[in-house]
């Protein structure tokens, strides 16, 4: 068995220039979506079957005449299927298309998915779409062709920042704890590493550092990340409670981010550290 | 770029100017990334390089800057100018580098003066200055060579007078004309100081956003002389570095694409120049200083002669002066503007369009559009439709009154073709052909090949006025009609003619008629060894192929001139060789040769020799230039507002844009097309997105769904006061036209306090027209697609590149 692999996307450093998208939807031959202004910048709106990777943006810029940027002002964060620990996804399959691979990432087996869209209720993170055109259900494979040709995903191979790492697991922790001293020693307060500990599902395959709160880029958060199972309808119901109320945040930071004050519960960039 | 991509690394603060590299440049952003999370670099103890952003926009650029500082579009001289004011103020300026390295000591002519706006020599009826007045004052002799005063205390030396000239630009001054706060102008001030030390090393990056303005070449050269002060031209880390268009403008540029350039940026002959030597007199910097190589004047005619020699072969040999009578010497320039300024004159028959389209890369595109509607045919060249090849459907012309006849010739794309591109940093790097050409299309190339061949065919059938230049032409290709680009990258190298073999060095260039090169700046790149561009020797063994570990890789590639990575290398040590800087080191002084980077200077010149070469070798005084009687706008770069500006020049009101900008439309007697502060109270500027390339990505499905329409980002409280929402349409219009697009209401764009006049800037992005996938998908919206149905049709004096960045405009909201 080869060590659990993963993403490590440090938003800090992440310029939006969507190379993943692009590399993502070449690769895996994801025809994309039809063409609809979203808000100016982030046009793809949603992780879905034509969609392994969206770029979030969330525009905390206030009016004054400097800014600090930093990663901290306009946030920019490529997100993905996660990859959790603990997959709700994988859970309640009832098919068993879900599958966790030798390399520790959460894979749907075309030929085995019956299309019944359980995993995409399940899924905290809105992570899942059904295609139309295959009648499964599709996300990030995290490039399991490419992974067993000893190639890294097509994403993290586009990355011209390296905002987004591919690599074992234990290495990108030891990265992105790194990453986390340093920014917290130029006064960062906020800057987290979510998924990094088991805290959010057990711990996700794709973690992130992250600038500001998660729910201020539409994530659960450490006490609303509750486990769903098929034997725990109550977890199952709070999952979905939970990817209700995270896309509806999400939508609302999106749709109100053009107004001036800050998405609720952002906390306002750190003043020029 | 003086320096290259790689080279950012090696920065402690890296400042952004009339540039967004995230956007455009995201691969070669990568540097600025790695510079910012390297402890050991940045100002006083490390801690990353700084990336200071000066923009009208908060873009992705100032998102992961550490200072964002919104500065009024078109006014970045009165930045530079404070910043360079506080580094004399402060003595923060590179002592010794300002001596040795730069013209400070040269002593201008007396009469030189700066008053109300103007220099000496202004003819208000031309538009254009006599230079007599701002010539250096000669010693007496033979030679003439330029008084100094190493001092620097001469009222007339170029050190006072910069000094003095920039005296006025006050962080009281800057605010008032950038709308940069005092205080905050001052943070990057103390900052940028420090970057004079020998031991810190800043870069400058712009790109069009400094160019694309009627004080576009001074922009820029306000920035050169800020890093002059601060002795870092010449240095890894430092330099003046635009980021060229992709991914070949740089290559274009060197080999002439441009109207006023030769390949190798020698000089386009001047009517009543008969002969090379009327020529090379006028064309040709003469040596100024004892110490001063003058390289490239020195080499002038080598340059031309193997250049007609390539052109001309046996037809120009030295009974015909090598066959300079066959050059055009145009009266007139052909800039881009001209051109559609002589068809709408009814002065063109026809255009050819390789590359690009008309009548989306404005300015003025209703103008242009007009213009290609007065042609009797116009021909584009393009593996795609675009808005020329489709221009009669554009609103505003009947598509029954436009009598022009279009051709359409389906080119290859760059993917279907070999060929070198070469980068911002000059790297020249072949490219292998990833697919078979399409249906009929031809290369570009091929097709300009045979065109030839049929002109040539009717001068040799019918004769003409003067078929010499076309019937003498060589094409020496093993298919005249069908040229690889390979046996053209040989031509452009050169040869000996006595031995065939091809050149290693343009050293070996002669003017008498014995060696041919295209573009002497090429020589090398294809030696008898073979294709130097397609070297790939890089990160699989850093240990190995960059030996000095400063990220040079002499083995990637080429690099114009001679694989020198970076320009003026002599500069990047002290007058001893020392490095400014030995953990930064361009090239040093071994004691018996220079060693580092390929130099830029004599390999084996001892720098202790008092006869050794002065550091900048291109230029007659062998010394940078802070002062350059070269630019025919002035001397020393002077803040004038955009041509359309809501506020008059705070420095001198009454001579408040640019006195020589080039006005076309009056030039030519055409109605005026600019609009007044009150019509138009909105500062607007165009821009790119990093998810399209110009127009040509309008045909690529994915990159459609990242951006699929256009829009405007407005300010949240001028959303406001006009009740104006993300996502609505609104129409935004100027003296010359309008679109009507979506809105983006943020404070990334906002509003600029100017001496207490408020005003708000707005930003519209560049790519999109009526051709298209979305434009398909919206054919009655996408009429109103075009940005630059808004730009005004005027141009920098220097170089003619039009007023893109710098316009009014008003801004309705539809219903």
């Amino acid at each position: 068995m080869p060590e659990p692999v993963g993403f490590f996307t440090d938003t800090s450093i992440c310029i939006g220039c969507k190379a993943c998208e692009v590399a993502c939807k070449e690769w895996n031959q994801l025809p994309g979506n039809t063409p609809k202004f979203g808000d100016g910048f982030d046009n793809t709106g949603q992780l879905d079957a034509e969609n392994y990777r969206h770029v979030k943006f969330v525009d905390l810029v206030g009016d004054t005449p400097i800014v600090t940027g930093n990663g901290n002002a306009w946030l920019m964060m490529s997100d993905i299927c996660k990859h959790c620990t603990n997959a709700s996804c994988l859970e309640v399959c009832p098919t068993n298309a879900i599958v966790r691979t030798e390399y520790n990432t959460v894979l749907i087996q075309q030929d085995a998915c019956n299309g019944c869209r359980d995993c995409i209720s399940a899924c905290p993170f809105g992570a899942i779409g059904f295609s139309e055109s295959s009648g499964t259900a599709r996300k990030c494979t995290m490039c399991y062709d490419r992974l067993q040709a000893n190639m890294q995903p097509a994403c993290a191979k586009a990355c011209p920042t390296q905002s987004i790492q591919y690599g074992t697991l234990s290495q990108l922790h030891q990265k992105a704890d790194a990453r986390l001293a340093a920014l917290k020693k130029q006064g960062y307060d906020n800057a987290q590493l979510y998924g990094r500990d088991d805290s959010i599902y057990g711990g996700l395959g794709a973690f992130f550092l992250l600038m500001n709160k998660p729910e201020v880029y539409g994530l659960p958060n450490k006490d609303n990340a509750v486990l769903p199972r098929r034997n725990n309808r109550m977890g199952y119901f709070g999952g979905f409670v939970t990817a209700a109320i995270g896309i509806v945040a999400g939508l609302v930071a999106f749709r109100s981010r053009a107004d001036a004050p800050p998405a609720k519960g952002a906390e306002p960039p750190a003043s020029a550290p | 770029m003086t320096n290259h991509w790689r080279d950012i690394k090696n920065a402690d603060v890296i400042m952004i100017n009339g540039a967004n590299p995230a956007e455009a440049h995201p691969v070669g952003f990568q540097w600025f990334m790695k510079a910012k999370l390297d402890p050991t670099k940045g100002p006083g103890s490390g801690g990353g390089a700084k990336l200071i952003h000066a923009d009208p926009r908060f873009s992705r650029t100032s998102a992961v800057s550490d200072m964002y500082l919104r500065i009024r579009t078109g006014t970045d001289v009165a930045y530079f100018g404070g910043l360079i004011n506080y580094v004399i103020q402060n003595n923060k300026y590179h002592d010794e580098y300002v001596k040795n390295y730069t013209n400070a000591s040269f002593i201008i002519n007396k009469d030189y003066k700066f008053k109300d706006g103007l220099f000496s020599g202004y003819d208000a009826k031309k538009r254009t200055y006599a230079v007599e007045t701002w010539a250096y004052d000669n010693e007496p002799g033979p030679d003439k060579y330029a008084k100094r005063d190493e001092s620097l205390k001469d009222p007339h030396c170029v050190f006072q007078l910069i000094k003095n000239h920039y005296s006025r630009y006050t962080p009281e001054m800057v605010q008032t004309i950038t709308g940069i706060p005092k205080e905050d102008f001052l943070k990057v001030a103390q900052i940028v100081g420090e970057m004079g030390r020998p031991d810190k090393v800043m870069t400058i990056v712009y790109a069009v956003g400094l160019t694309h303005h009627t004080t576009g070449s001074q922009l820029i050269r306000s920035a050169a002389v800020l890093q002059l002060l601060l002795g870092n031209i010449g240095r890894p880390g430092g330099g003046m570095n635009a980021e060229r268009g992709h991914a070949n403008i740089q290559g274009n540029t060197d080999n002439a694409i441009s109207w006023e350039i030769l390949p190798g940026y020698l000089k386009v002959p001047l009517p009543g120049q008969k002969t090379i030597e009327d020529y090379v007199k006028v064309s040709a910097s003469k040596r100024l200083l004892g110490i001063s190589w003058n390289f490239f004047g020195t080499n002038y005619k080598k340059f031309i002669v193997s250049l007609l020699k390539t052109w001309y072969g046996d037809s120009a040999n030295k009974s015909n002066d090598f066959a300079f009578s066959y050059l055009p010497k145009p009266a007139g320039n052909s800039s881009w503007m001209t051109i559609y300024d002589q068809a709408l004159q009814g002065k063109m028959e026809g255009v050819m369009l390789s590359g690009m389209t008309a009548a989306s890369i404005g300015p003025d595109s209703n103008q242009v559009l007009t213009a290609l509607s007065k042609l009797k045919w116009l021909a584009v060249m393009d593996p795609f439709p675009t808005t020329s090849s489709e221009f009669w459907h554009a609103s505003g012309l009947n598509p029954a009154d436009v009598q022009t006849e279009v051709f359409m010739l389906p080119t290859t794309h760059w993917i279907e073709k070999d060929g070198s591109f070469v980068n911002s940093g000059r790297w020249m790097q072949w490219k292998d052909q990833v697919i078979p050409p399409v249906g009929d299309s031809r290369h570009d190339h091929w097709i300009v090949a045979e065109l030839f061949h049929r002109v040539k065919a009717l001068y040799q059938k019918d004769g003409g006025k003067f078929p010499d230049p076309i019937v003498h032409l060589t094409m020496d290709y093993k298919d005249p009609l069908k040229p690889s680009l390979d046996e053209i990258a040989r031509e452009v190298n050169g040869k000996d003619l006595k031995t065939g073999k091809r050149l290693a060095t343009f050293a070996k260039l002669m003017d008498d008629g014995t060696t041919t090169s295209g573009n002497w700046i090429y020589v090398g790149s294809y030696p008898e060894k073979g294709n130097m561009a397609k070297r790939r020797k890089g990160v699989q063994d850093p240990a190995k192929n960059d030996p000095t570990g400063m990220g040079f890789y002499p083995e990637w590639a080429w690099t114009w001139p001679l694989n020198r990575r970076i320009l003026y290398n002599r500069a990047s040590a002290d007058m001893s060789g020392k490095p400014w800087d030995p953990k930064r080191a361009g090239i040093a002084w071994n004691g018996s040769k220079w060693v580092g980077d390929v130099p830029d200077y004599p390999p084996k010149m001892n720098p202790k020799d008092p006869k050794a070469w002065l550091p900048f070798t291109m230029n007659g005084e062998g010394v940078a230039r802070l002062f350059a009687s070269s630019m025919l706008d002035g001397p020393i770069p002077e803040h004038y507002e955009p041509v359309e500006s809501p506020v008059k020049n705070a420095l001198h009101p009454d001579m408040s844009a640019s006195p020589t900008a080039f006005l076309y439309d009056k030039a030519a007697k055409r109605e005026n097309r600019f609009g007044t502060p009150d019509e138009y109270p909105i500062i607007a500027t165009t821009y790119r997105l990093t998810e399209h390339e110009h127009y040509v990505t309008q045909q690529v499905p994915h990159l459609v769904q990242l951006q699929p329409e256009p829009f405007v980002e407005i300010p949240t409280a001028l959303a406001n006061e006009r009740g104006v929402k993300t996502g609505d349409m609104v129409r935004v219009r100027s003296k010359r036209g309008k679109i009507e697009v979506r809105a983006v209401v943020t404070n990334r764009v906002g509003q600029l306090d100017l001496g207490g006049k408020k005003v708000y800037q707005v930003g519209i992005p560049i790519h999109w027209g009526y051709v298209g996938i979305a434009a398909e998908m919206h054919p009655e919206k996408s009429k109103f697609w075009m940005a630059n149905n808004l730009t005004p049709f005027v141009g920098d004096a220097n170089s003619r590149t039009p007023e893109f960045k710098a316009f009014l405009v008003q801004i309705e909201k539809l219903a």
